[in-house]
């Protein structure tokens, strides 16, 4: 599929979710940028993480601690809210649907996806489809290539797309793979992405 | 570099979406309209890849007037590969709080619903005879696939899949070994006969038939996942109908009633392995 969108460096409008893809080293380079997130952070927040499938996640233990927003495990059928950060659960791919109320989360025990479930690119291009240009994602550390053909999703759906820089993250494979799979709107270390993610909520240049 | 599918997102998909869900049901009788969108465009984004269809009206077009195809299709939309004993704490919970009720009634009828190639029926029947009910039980285990369904009904599964039965087997609170219940032949281990004497394998679609039997247990696991809102409510509230007085309903471990108005109607037994008993 051709993209028609130009890149942009500041691309304007605000977004209504985020979503965020991480793997090896991922809790980590989260634990820098989720707590930054202000109370009043509108966009709701969508994580994929990779995990060993046959342990319960303790993401939401980990992060609910110290993050301003809600954190949740991701429930299917759930309606998203604005401001609440969602985790995918162990060993289900996460996705984005529509229903009556508008956007909520869909679970599917769909086959491993970069052997991977939950898959990076399984929630982005579900969200792309549901969000359109209304969307950021986001994909930071990991040592495969999960992620990069769904961050160009997010693109040509019209949303915003931002990658950790290859040489600060601590398994370069998937920024360098997202990287490689076209073109992306940010490349930024995580102590820059605090700032651009807040502009992304409030719609606001940088 | 994998061949980029087609794009999900495109609004076009999803008028061409809604034409072939039309067209399944109007030339096949399978309705999938009320299925969870997201889920749905995968898959089909998946079956045109496969099919070599450059758009899903493509799809359509071969679908309707090629036949042949509709059973490999429908792999695509329904298709699920699971475990024995998947999720070794739902059973050990079975064992635990729901067979010792089990046992009070002299004759037992349990339906899995939407049981795919089977795994799930063959573990209940172990797990029943096991504790010694198996003999008085009767288990329909339904699906909408037929293809699906003869391999159910087959009992074989490839030998490098026994190691981790084996250990969800184990963890799920196994009085016996699960060697006992299958004979290794051909690479495939095939699982024992005098199981399948009380498992009936048999064609059942939660989205447009209505109830057949009166039942005491019932498990649907990660079905409901891949339905609208809408479409759970029709299929909870025909389990509901099902089961008997104080009957119980499993469900996959991240689904819940909480979103029906069949909630009511069930107590929760054990909330995290979802296992409810009707009031």
């Amino acid at each position: 599929m051709p993209t028609s969108r130009q890149p942009s460096a500041t691309p304007a409008g605000r977004v209504d979710a985020i979503v965020v893809g991480a793997s090896a080293g991922g809790v980590d380079a989260l634990s820098l940028l989720l707590p930054t997130l202000p109370a009043d952070f509108r966009p709701a927040l969508l994580v994929v993480v990779h995990l060993p499938r046959d342990r319960p996640s303790l993401l939401v233990d980990v992060f609910s601690p110290r993050c301003a927003l809600p954190v949740h495990e991701a429930g299917d059928k759930q309606s998203i809210q604005p401001g609440t950060l969602y985790f995918a659960p162990p060993d289900y791919h996460l996705l984005v649907d529509r229903d009556a109320h508008g956007p909520s989360l869909a679970l599917s025990l769909d086959a491993p996806v970069h052997f991977s479930r939950p898959a990076i690119d399984v929630l982005f291009e579900s969200a792309a489809d549901v969000y359109g240009a209304r969307l950021g994602g986001i994909l930071l550390t990991g040592a495969n290539a999960d992620g990069a053909q769904g961050l160009q999703a997010v693109r040509r759906a019209g949303g915003v797309t931002l990658v950790q820089t290859p040489s600060t993250a601590r398994a370069s494979t998937m920024p360098s793979a997202a990287l490689a799979a076209g073109p992306v709107d940010f490349v930024l270390p995580l102590e820059q992405m605090p700032a651009v993610l807040r502009a992304w909520g409030n719609g606001g240049a940088i | 570099m994998t061949p980029r599918m087609l794009d999900v997102a495109s609004k076009d998909f999803d008028i061409e979406l809604r034409l072939l869900l039309e067209a399944l049901y109007l030339k096949y009788h399978y309705d999938f309209r009320g299925y969870a969108v997201s889920s749905l465009k995968r898959r089909l984004a998946q079956a045109a890849d496969r099919f070599d269809c450059a758009t899903l009206s493509q799809l359509q077009d071969r679908v309707l007037h090629e036949p042949a195809l509709f059973p490999a299709l429908l792999d695509y939309l329904t298709v699920q590969v699971s475990e024995l004993f998947r999720d070794p704490s739902y059973y050990r919970t079975l064992r635990e709080h729901v067979v010792p009720v089990l046992r009070t009634y002299p004759s037992l009828k349990v339906w899995i619903a939407g049981c795919s190639t089977g795994e799930e029926a063959w573990s209940l029947a172990i797990l029943l005879r096991e504790e010694g009910l198996l003999e008085r039980t009767l288990i329909y285990a339904t699906d909408i696939n037929p293809t699906a369904l003869q391999r159910a009904e087959a009992g074989v599964y490839a030998v490098d899949r026994i190691a981790s039965f084996t250990q969800n087997h184990r963890l799920s609170g196994a009085r016996t070994s699960l060697s006992d219940y299958y004979t290794a032949a051909y690479g495939g281990a095939v699982f024992d006969r005098s199981l399948k004497g009380h498992i009936v394998f048999s064609d059942h679609s939660l989205a447009t038939d209505s109830v057949f039997a009166e039942v005491q247990l019932l498990s649907c696991r990660n079905v409901l996942i891949y339905f609208s809102r809408e479409l759970q409510e029709r299929a909870l509230g025909l389990f509901a109908e099902s089961l008997c007085h104080k009957g119980f309903l499993g469900l996959g471990a991240r689904e819940s009633l909480r979103f029906s108005s069949h909630e009511a109607a069930f107590t929760p037994v054990v909330p995290e392995d979802r296992i409810f008993q009707k009031r």
